[in-house]
Protein backbone atom coordinates (compact mmCIF):
# COMPACT_ATOMS: atom_id res chain seq x y z
CA UNK A 1 0.00 0.00 0.00
CA UNK A 2 1.27 3.33 -0.98
CA UNK A 3 1.93 6.25 1.45
CA UNK A 4 -0.74 7.94 -0.37
CA UNK A 5 -4.45 7.59 -1.02
CA UNK A 6 -4.57 9.05 -4.46
CA UNK A 7 -1.86 8.22 -6.85
CA UNK A 8 -2.05 9.62 -10.38
CA UNK A 9 -0.81 6.62 -11.87
CA UNK A 10 -3.65 4.47 -10.62
CA UNK A 11 -5.93 6.82 -12.98
CA UNK A 12 -4.37 4.67 -15.78
CA UNK A 13 -5.49 1.62 -14.04
CA UNK A 14 -9.00 2.74 -14.16
CA UNK A 15 -10.00 -0.19 -16.50
CA UNK A 16 -8.34 -2.80 -14.65
CA UNK A 17 -11.49 -2.67 -12.10
CA UNK A 18 -13.33 -4.71 -14.39
CA UNK A 19 -10.61 -7.49 -13.22
CA UNK A 20 -12.73 -8.46 -10.27
CA UNK A 21 -15.56 -8.22 -11.65
CA UNK A 22 -15.63 -8.44 -15.76
CA UNK A 23 -19.69 -8.47 -16.22
CA UNK A 24 -20.14 -5.30 -14.00
CA UNK A 25 -17.10 -3.45 -15.00
CA UNK A 26 -17.87 -3.87 -18.64
CA UNK A 27 -21.59 -2.83 -18.11
CA UNK A 28 -20.24 0.06 -16.49
CA UNK A 29 -17.39 0.81 -19.31
CA UNK A 30 -20.15 0.39 -22.39
CA UNK A 31 -22.34 2.63 -20.39
CA UNK A 32 -20.01 5.70 -19.07
CA UNK A 33 -18.81 5.28 -23.03
CA UNK A 34 -22.03 5.82 -24.59
CA UNK A 35 -22.75 8.83 -22.08
CA UNK A 36 -20.29 10.76 -23.37
CA UNK A 37 -20.91 9.98 -27.01
CA UNK A 38 -22.31 13.25 -29.30
CA UNK A 39 -26.25 13.03 -28.58
CA UNK A 40 -28.65 15.78 -27.97
CA UNK A 41 -25.18 17.22 -25.96
CA UNK A 42 -22.24 17.84 -27.79
CA UNK A 43 -19.35 15.81 -26.60
CA UNK A 44 -17.93 19.20 -25.83
CA UNK A 45 -20.66 20.21 -23.62
CA UNK A 46 -21.05 16.75 -21.78
CA UNK A 47 -17.25 17.67 -21.17
CA UNK A 48 -17.86 20.57 -19.16
CA UNK A 49 -20.14 19.41 -17.39
CA UNK A 50 -18.47 16.64 -16.89
CA UNK A 51 -15.63 18.76 -15.48
CA UNK A 52 -18.02 21.05 -13.04
CA UNK A 53 -19.13 17.37 -11.14
CA UNK A 54 -15.84 16.44 -10.80
CA UNK A 55 -14.96 19.52 -8.64
CA UNK A 56 -18.11 18.96 -5.96
CA UNK A 57 -17.36 15.55 -6.40
CA UNK A 58 -13.96 16.80 -5.31
CA UNK A 59 -12.39 13.54 -7.45
CA UNK A 60 -8.46 14.70 -8.13
CA UNK A 61 -8.75 11.61 -10.95
CA UNK A 62 -11.67 12.75 -12.40
CA UNK A 63 -10.34 17.01 -12.54
CA UNK A 64 -7.32 15.38 -14.05
CA UNK A 65 -8.99 13.40 -16.93
CA UNK A 66 -11.39 16.05 -17.72
CA UNK A 67 -9.55 19.30 -17.70
CA UNK A 68 -7.04 17.30 -20.01
CA UNK A 69 -10.22 16.64 -22.07
CA UNK A 70 -11.34 20.00 -22.04
CA UNK A 71 -8.02 21.14 -23.35
CA UNK A 72 -8.48 18.39 -26.17
CA UNK A 73 -11.59 19.56 -27.26
CA UNK A 74 -10.23 23.88 -27.63
CA UNK A 75 -12.37 24.42 -24.39
CA UNK A 76 -10.65 27.45 -22.80
CA UNK A 77 -9.11 27.98 -19.62
CA UNK A 78 -12.19 30.81 -18.72
CA UNK A 79 -14.70 28.55 -20.00
CA UNK A 80 -13.61 26.12 -17.30
CA UNK A 81 -13.41 28.04 -14.80
CA UNK A 82 -17.41 29.19 -15.38
CA UNK A 83 -17.71 25.95 -15.17
CA UNK A 84 -16.63 25.08 -11.69
CA UNK A 85 -18.20 28.23 -10.89
CA UNK A 86 -21.41 26.75 -12.02
CA UNK A 87 -20.96 23.67 -9.65
CA UNK A 88 -19.69 25.51 -6.78
CA UNK A 89 -22.81 28.13 -7.03
CA UNK A 90 -24.78 24.89 -6.75
CA UNK A 91 -22.54 23.27 -3.87
CA UNK A 92 -23.18 26.36 -1.82
CA UNK A 93 -26.59 27.00 -3.02
CA UNK A 94 -27.43 23.78 -2.13
CA UNK A 95 -26.06 24.20 1.42
CA UNK A 96 -27.87 27.86 1.39
CA UNK A 97 -31.15 26.61 0.50
CA UNK A 98 -31.14 24.04 3.77
CA UNK A 99 -31.64 27.63 5.49
CA UNK A 100 -35.01 27.78 4.77
CA UNK A 101 -35.57 24.41 6.94
CA UNK A 102 -33.19 26.03 9.19
CA UNK A 103 -35.85 29.29 9.41
CA UNK A 104 -39.05 26.71 8.78
CA UNK A 105 -38.19 24.99 12.11
CA UNK A 106 -37.12 27.70 14.09
CA UNK A 107 -40.65 29.84 13.04
CA UNK A 108 -42.41 26.18 14.04
CA UNK A 109 -40.62 26.29 17.51
CA UNK A 110 -40.89 29.93 18.51
CA UNK A 111 -43.19 31.84 20.35
CA UNK B 1 2.91 31.64 -17.76
CA UNK B 2 5.43 30.19 -20.13
CA UNK B 3 7.47 32.68 -21.64
CA UNK B 4 8.49 32.48 -25.00
CA UNK B 5 12.12 31.31 -26.34
CA UNK B 6 13.14 33.51 -28.77
CA UNK B 7 16.08 31.31 -30.48
CA UNK B 8 16.08 27.95 -31.69
CA UNK B 9 17.35 24.76 -29.48
CA UNK B 10 20.40 24.83 -32.21
CA UNK B 11 21.25 28.57 -31.47
CA UNK B 12 21.05 27.75 -27.59
CA UNK B 13 23.15 25.39 -28.23
CA UNK B 14 20.58 23.03 -26.21
CA UNK B 15 21.24 19.27 -26.34
CA UNK B 16 18.25 18.56 -27.65
CA UNK B 17 19.43 19.96 -31.13
CA UNK B 18 21.27 16.78 -31.50
CA UNK B 19 18.51 14.28 -33.16
CA UNK B 20 20.85 11.31 -31.77
CA UNK B 21 20.17 12.96 -27.91
CA UNK B 22 16.19 12.91 -28.81
CA UNK B 23 16.68 9.50 -30.61
CA UNK B 24 18.19 8.18 -27.29
CA UNK B 25 15.82 9.85 -24.89
CA UNK B 26 12.70 7.87 -27.57
CA UNK B 27 14.72 4.51 -27.07
CA UNK B 28 15.57 4.63 -23.44
CA UNK B 29 13.84 5.32 -20.57
CA UNK B 30 10.07 3.73 -20.22
CA UNK B 31 10.29 1.64 -23.69
CA UNK B 32 14.01 0.40 -22.63
CA UNK B 33 12.82 -0.56 -19.12
CA UNK B 34 9.28 -1.86 -20.84
CA UNK B 35 7.01 -0.24 -19.12
CA UNK B 36 5.61 0.82 -22.47
CA UNK B 37 5.98 -1.14 -25.91
CA UNK B 38 8.29 0.25 -28.12
CA UNK B 39 6.22 1.11 -31.32
CA UNK B 40 8.33 -1.64 -33.35
CA UNK B 41 6.86 -3.93 -30.75
CA UNK B 42 3.42 -2.69 -31.00
CA UNK B 43 3.19 -2.84 -34.72
CA UNK B 44 4.51 -6.54 -34.72
CA UNK B 45 1.14 -7.35 -32.58
CA UNK B 46 -0.76 -6.45 -35.50
CA UNK B 47 1.52 -8.21 -38.52
CA UNK B 48 2.44 -4.50 -39.23
CA UNK B 49 6.21 -4.75 -38.52
CA UNK B 50 8.48 -3.89 -40.65
CA UNK B 51 6.03 -0.67 -42.46
CA UNK B 52 6.34 -0.44 -45.56
CA UNK B 53 5.78 2.14 -48.33
CA UNK B 54 2.06 2.15 -50.50
CA UNK B 55 2.06 3.91 -53.83
CA UNK B 56 3.65 7.26 -53.50
CA UNK B 57 1.15 9.73 -53.42
CA UNK B 58 3.11 13.39 -52.04
CA UNK B 59 6.49 14.77 -52.60
CA UNK B 60 7.44 16.93 -49.56
CA UNK B 61 10.02 19.35 -49.84
CA UNK B 62 11.36 20.97 -47.17
CA UNK B 63 13.06 24.16 -48.42
CA UNK B 64 14.63 25.29 -45.65
CA UNK B 65 14.30 25.69 -41.25
CA UNK B 66 14.59 29.83 -41.18
CA UNK B 67 11.48 31.05 -39.81
CA UNK B 68 9.98 34.56 -38.60
CA UNK B 69 8.41 32.29 -35.49
CA UNK B 70 9.74 30.99 -33.25
CA UNK B 71 6.94 28.45 -31.68
CA UNK B 72 7.54 26.50 -28.49
CA UNK B 73 6.30 22.82 -30.18
CA UNK B 74 8.10 23.28 -33.75
CA UNK B 75 9.50 19.64 -34.46
CA UNK B 76 11.41 21.63 -37.02
CA UNK B 77 13.21 23.73 -34.39
CA UNK B 78 12.85 26.92 -36.94
CA UNK B 79 13.36 30.35 -36.77
CA UNK B 80 15.07 33.56 -37.63
CA UNK B 81 18.66 32.03 -36.86
CA UNK B 82 18.39 28.70 -38.66
CA UNK B 83 20.27 29.12 -42.00
CA UNK B 84 19.68 25.88 -43.51
CA UNK B 85 17.99 27.01 -46.82
CA UNK B 86 17.66 25.38 -50.17
CA UNK B 87 19.68 26.27 -52.95
CA UNK B 88 18.58 27.57 -56.48
CA UNK B 89 20.81 24.26 -57.59
CA UNK B 90 19.17 21.89 -55.48
CA UNK B 91 15.48 23.39 -55.97
CA UNK B 92 16.20 22.68 -60.02
CA UNK B 93 16.93 18.97 -59.22
CA UNK B 94 13.82 18.97 -56.94
CA UNK B 95 12.16 20.29 -60.19
CA UNK B 96 13.04 17.64 -62.39
CA UNK B 97 11.65 14.88 -59.93
CA UNK B 98 8.38 16.57 -59.63
CA UNK B 99 8.34 16.65 -63.26
CA UNK B 100 8.50 12.87 -63.36
CA UNK B 101 6.83 11.59 -60.32
CA UNK B 102 4.34 9.22 -59.79
CA UNK B 103 2.87 11.66 -56.79
CA UNK B 104 -0.06 13.61 -57.04
CA UNK B 105 0.72 15.92 -54.38
CA UNK B 106 3.55 18.51 -53.92
CA UNK B 107 3.74 19.56 -50.53
CA UNK B 108 6.35 22.88 -49.89
CA UNK B 109 7.05 23.65 -46.31
CA UNK B 110 9.63 24.88 -43.94
CA UNK B 111 10.19 26.94 -41.81
CA UNK B 112 8.46 29.58 -43.59
CA UNK B 113 9.11 28.44 -47.06
CA UNK B 114 8.63 31.90 -48.62
CA UNK B 115 11.54 32.86 -47.10
CA UNK B 116 13.52 31.22 -49.25
CA UNK B 117 14.82 33.39 -51.76
CA UNK B 118 14.53 31.40 -54.60
CA UNK B 119 10.72 30.34 -53.08
CA UNK B 120 8.77 32.46 -55.85
CA UNK B 121 10.66 31.36 -58.53
CA UNK B 122 10.36 27.27 -57.45
CA UNK B 123 6.99 27.96 -56.97
CA UNK B 124 6.56 29.48 -60.74
CA UNK B 125 8.46 26.51 -62.18
CA UNK B 126 6.83 23.37 -60.35
CA UNK B 127 3.45 25.28 -61.05
CA UNK B 128 4.15 24.18 -64.85
CA UNK B 129 5.10 20.34 -63.78
CA UNK B 130 1.22 19.67 -63.57
CA UNK B 131 0.73 18.23 -59.67
CA UNK B 132 -2.56 18.15 -59.02
CA UNK B 133 -2.77 19.06 -55.98
CA UNK B 134 0.13 22.16 -55.05
CA UNK B 135 0.34 22.94 -51.71
CA UNK B 136 2.52 25.91 -49.91
CA UNK B 137 2.18 25.39 -45.70
CA UNK B 138 2.37 29.24 -44.33
CA UNK B 139 2.44 30.75 -41.18
CA UNK B 140 0.13 33.12 -41.91
CA UNK B 141 2.12 35.89 -40.08
CA UNK B 142 4.59 35.74 -42.90
CA UNK B 143 2.57 37.83 -45.05
CA UNK B 144 2.39 40.60 -42.71
CA UNK B 145 6.12 40.32 -41.43
CA UNK B 146 7.34 42.17 -43.97
CA UNK B 147 6.58 44.44 -46.98
CA UNK B 148 8.46 42.07 -49.40
CA UNK B 149 5.79 39.47 -48.34
CA UNK B 150 2.59 41.78 -48.33
CA UNK B 151 1.10 40.22 -51.81
CA UNK B 152 2.02 36.44 -50.89
CA UNK B 153 -1.93 36.16 -51.46
CA UNK B 154 -1.89 37.02 -55.12
CA UNK B 155 1.27 34.95 -55.50
CA UNK B 156 -0.83 32.12 -54.09
CA UNK B 157 -3.75 32.71 -56.33
CA UNK B 158 -1.70 33.38 -59.57
CA UNK B 159 -0.24 29.53 -59.34
CA UNK B 160 -3.15 28.47 -57.66
CA UNK B 161 -1.22 27.47 -54.72
CA UNK B 162 -3.23 25.24 -51.88
CA UNK B 163 -2.62 26.76 -48.92
CA UNK B 164 -2.43 25.05 -45.54
CA UNK B 165 -1.61 27.35 -43.22
CA UNK B 166 -1.28 26.46 -39.17
CA UNK B 167 -3.89 28.42 -36.48
CA UNK B 168 -3.77 26.82 -33.29
CA UNK B 169 -6.77 28.41 -31.93
CA UNK B 170 -9.50 30.53 -32.27
CA UNK B 171 -8.77 32.91 -29.38
CA UNK B 172 -6.04 35.51 -28.64
CA UNK B 173 -4.42 34.33 -26.01
CA UNK B 174 -4.25 30.18 -26.71
CA UNK B 175 -2.54 31.60 -30.16
CA UNK B 176 0.22 34.14 -28.74
CA UNK B 177 1.06 31.66 -25.95
CA UNK B 178 1.74 29.07 -28.51
CA UNK B 179 3.23 30.98 -31.09
CA UNK B 180 4.45 34.55 -29.70
CA UNK B 181 3.18 37.53 -28.85
CA UNK B 182 0.67 39.34 -31.55
CA UNK B 183 0.94 36.32 -33.76
CA UNK B 184 -2.76 36.21 -33.78
CA UNK B 185 -3.79 39.58 -34.87
CA UNK B 186 -1.34 38.88 -37.59
CA UNK B 187 -2.43 35.42 -38.93
CA UNK B 188 -6.32 37.43 -38.64
CA UNK B 189 -5.44 39.74 -40.84
CA UNK B 190 -3.80 37.57 -43.10
CA UNK B 191 -6.65 35.17 -43.56
CA UNK B 192 -9.08 38.17 -44.35
CA UNK B 193 -6.71 39.26 -47.03
CA UNK B 194 -6.21 35.62 -48.21
CA UNK B 195 -10.41 35.50 -48.15
CA UNK B 196 -10.33 38.67 -49.62
CA UNK B 197 -8.54 37.49 -53.46
CA UNK B 198 -10.71 34.50 -52.75
CA UNK B 199 -9.22 31.72 -50.96
CA UNK B 200 -11.43 29.79 -48.27
CA UNK B 201 -14.44 30.67 -50.19
CA UNK B 202 -17.29 28.25 -50.31
CA UNK B 203 -17.03 26.01 -53.56
CA UNK B 204 -13.95 28.06 -54.41
CA UNK B 205 -10.82 26.21 -55.89
CA UNK B 206 -8.60 28.47 -54.01
CA UNK B 207 -8.10 26.12 -51.51
CA UNK B 208 -7.52 27.34 -47.96
CA UNK B 209 -6.76 24.56 -44.86
CA UNK B 210 -5.85 25.38 -41.36
CA UNK B 211 -4.06 23.04 -38.97
CA UNK B 212 -4.50 22.71 -35.35
CA UNK B 213 -2.21 21.13 -32.81
CA UNK B 214 -3.29 21.38 -29.37
CA UNK B 215 -1.38 23.80 -26.97
CA UNK B 216 0.67 21.60 -24.54
CA UNK B 217 0.95 17.81 -23.49
CA UNK B 218 -2.50 16.44 -24.89
CA UNK B 219 -3.66 14.87 -27.83
CA UNK B 220 -6.26 17.19 -30.27
CA UNK B 221 -9.64 16.42 -30.07
CA UNK B 222 -11.99 15.04 -32.26
CA UNK B 223 -11.29 17.02 -35.46
CA UNK B 224 -14.68 17.43 -37.19
CA UNK B 225 -15.95 18.86 -33.85
CA UNK B 226 -12.81 21.42 -33.64
CA UNK B 227 -13.34 22.33 -37.28
CA UNK B 228 -17.14 23.13 -36.01
CA UNK B 229 -15.67 25.34 -33.41
CA UNK B 230 -13.21 27.29 -35.69
CA UNK B 231 -15.44 27.65 -38.39
CA UNK B 232 -18.33 29.41 -36.37
CA UNK B 233 -15.87 31.51 -34.05
CA UNK B 234 -13.32 32.86 -37.25
CA UNK B 235 -16.66 33.51 -38.83
CA UNK B 236 -18.74 34.88 -36.24
CA UNK B 237 -15.87 37.53 -35.05
CA UNK B 238 -13.78 38.00 -37.95
CA UNK B 239 -15.82 37.08 -40.64
CA UNK B 240 -13.25 34.54 -41.81
CA UNK B 241 -14.08 31.39 -44.11
CA UNK B 242 -11.62 28.54 -44.66
CA UNK B 243 -12.12 25.19 -46.08
CA UNK B 244 -10.61 22.11 -44.17
CA UNK B 245 -9.24 21.83 -40.57
CA UNK B 246 -6.29 19.16 -40.26
CA UNK B 247 -6.25 18.41 -36.44
CA UNK B 248 -2.30 17.15 -35.88
CA UNK B 249 -0.70 15.82 -32.84
CA UNK B 250 2.62 17.62 -31.38
CA UNK B 251 5.22 14.46 -31.97
CA UNK B 252 7.82 13.97 -29.12
CA UNK B 253 10.49 15.97 -30.79
CA UNK B 254 13.06 18.59 -30.95
CA UNK B 255 11.41 21.60 -29.15
CA UNK B 256 7.84 19.79 -28.18
CA UNK B 257 10.08 17.14 -26.71
CA UNK B 258 12.05 20.13 -24.45
CA UNK B 259 8.95 21.69 -23.16
CA UNK B 260 7.74 17.99 -22.22
CA UNK B 261 10.92 17.59 -20.56
CA UNK B 262 10.91 20.52 -18.88
CA UNK B 263 7.63 20.47 -17.48
CA UNK B 264 7.65 17.14 -16.58
CA UNK B 265 5.32 16.00 -18.98
CA UNK B 266 7.15 13.90 -21.00
CA UNK B 267 6.57 10.35 -19.39
CA UNK B 268 2.36 11.46 -19.41
CA UNK B 269 2.44 12.02 -22.54
CA UNK B 270 4.28 9.15 -24.11
CA UNK B 271 2.02 7.14 -21.77
CA UNK B 272 -1.39 8.93 -23.68
CA UNK B 273 0.11 8.49 -27.11
CA UNK B 274 0.50 4.89 -26.50
CA UNK B 275 -3.13 4.35 -24.86
CA UNK B 276 -4.57 6.45 -27.70
CA UNK B 277 -2.48 3.64 -30.34
CA UNK B 278 -5.27 3.26 -32.82
CA UNK B 279 -3.62 -0.18 -35.28
CA UNK B 280 -6.42 1.33 -37.78
CA UNK B 281 -4.56 4.42 -38.42
CA UNK B 282 -1.02 2.53 -39.06
CA UNK B 283 -2.15 1.40 -42.53
CA UNK B 284 -2.64 5.10 -43.46
CA UNK B 285 0.32 7.25 -41.80
CA UNK B 286 1.34 9.39 -44.19
CA UNK B 287 5.23 7.64 -44.12
CA UNK B 288 3.62 5.11 -46.33
CA UNK B 289 2.46 7.68 -49.22
CA UNK B 290 4.96 9.99 -48.95
CA UNK B 291 8.86 11.10 -49.79
CA UNK B 292 10.55 14.14 -47.82
CA UNK B 293 13.37 15.96 -48.91
CA UNK B 294 15.19 18.01 -46.99
CA UNK B 295 16.78 21.44 -47.71
CA UNK B 296 20.45 19.75 -48.68
CA UNK B 297 18.44 17.35 -50.89
CA UNK B 298 18.62 14.18 -48.81
CA UNK B 299 15.69 11.74 -48.61
CA UNK B 300 13.15 10.57 -45.57
CA UNK B 301 10.47 9.06 -44.69
CA UNK B 302 8.82 12.00 -43.52
CA UNK B 303 9.32 15.58 -42.15
CA UNK B 304 9.80 14.64 -38.38
CA UNK B 305 12.08 11.29 -39.51
CA UNK B 306 13.97 14.20 -41.19
CA UNK B 307 14.64 16.38 -38.02
CA UNK B 308 15.71 13.14 -36.30
CA UNK B 309 18.33 12.73 -39.54
CA UNK B 310 16.81 9.32 -39.83
CA UNK B 311 17.04 9.27 -43.48
CA UNK B 312 15.53 6.41 -45.74
CA UNK B 313 16.60 3.27 -45.37
CA UNK B 314 17.25 2.42 -48.83
CA UNK B 315 20.30 2.48 -51.18
CA UNK B 316 18.32 6.02 -52.53
CA UNK B 317 20.01 8.54 -50.08
CA UNK B 318 19.66 11.79 -51.66
CA UNK B 319 17.79 13.46 -55.18
CA UNK B 320 21.05 12.70 -56.87
CA UNK B 321 20.53 8.76 -56.98
CA UNK B 322 16.69 9.84 -56.65
CA UNK B 323 14.41 6.99 -58.27
CA UNK B 324 10.90 6.17 -57.29
CA UNK B 325 10.88 2.37 -57.61
CA UNK B 326 14.30 1.59 -56.14
CA UNK B 327 12.88 4.08 -53.15
CA UNK B 328 9.86 2.28 -52.68
CA UNK B 329 10.72 -0.72 -52.04
CA UNK B 330 11.99 0.46 -48.58
CA UNK B 331 11.63 -0.69 -44.55
CA UNK B 332 10.32 2.72 -43.22
CA UNK B 333 12.41 4.26 -40.26
CA UNK B 334 10.32 4.23 -37.02
CA UNK B 335 10.54 4.93 -33.63
CA UNK B 336 8.63 5.95 -30.18
CA UNK B 337 8.25 9.33 -31.92
CA UNK B 338 5.88 7.35 -34.78
CA UNK B 339 3.31 7.38 -31.92
CA UNK B 340 2.63 10.39 -32.19
CA UNK B 341 0.80 9.71 -35.90
CA UNK B 342 -0.94 6.34 -35.07
CA UNK B 343 -2.90 7.76 -31.98
CA UNK B 344 -6.52 8.18 -31.60
CA UNK B 345 -8.08 8.87 -35.71
CA UNK B 346 -4.27 9.31 -36.49
CA UNK B 347 -2.24 12.06 -37.36
CA UNK B 348 -0.81 13.13 -40.77
CA UNK B 349 0.25 16.77 -42.35
CA UNK B 350 -3.25 16.12 -44.16
CA UNK B 351 -4.88 15.97 -40.21
CA UNK B 352 -6.76 12.70 -39.09
CA UNK B 353 -5.98 9.22 -41.33
CA UNK B 354 -8.72 7.25 -40.37
CA UNK B 355 -12.59 8.19 -41.15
Amino acid sequence: MANNYYDPADLRKFGNITQWSEELGNKFFDYYGKVFEEGALTAREKSLIALAVSHTEQCPYCIDAYTKDALQRGVTKEQMMEAVHVGAAIKSGATLVHGTMMMNKVNKLEM
Amino acid sequence: MTKLKQQSLHKRENQLANPNRQLEILNGGIFENGELPTFAKIITQTNQFPLRPKKLEILQINVGYMCNQVCEHCHVDAGPDRKEIMTWETMQKCLEIIKNTGAHTLDLTGGAPEMNPNFRRFVEKASQAGVKDFIVRSNLTIIRANKKYHDLPQFFKKYNVHVVSSMPHWTRGKTDKQRGEGVFDMSITALQQLNAVGYGMPGSTLKLDLVYNPNGAYLPGDQASMEKEFKSALKADFNIKFHNLFAITNLPISRFLDYLIASENYEDYMYQLVEAYNPKAVKNVMCSNTISISWDGYLYDCDFNQMLGLKVASKVTHINQYNESILNNRDIVISQHCYGCTAGAGSSCQGEVTT
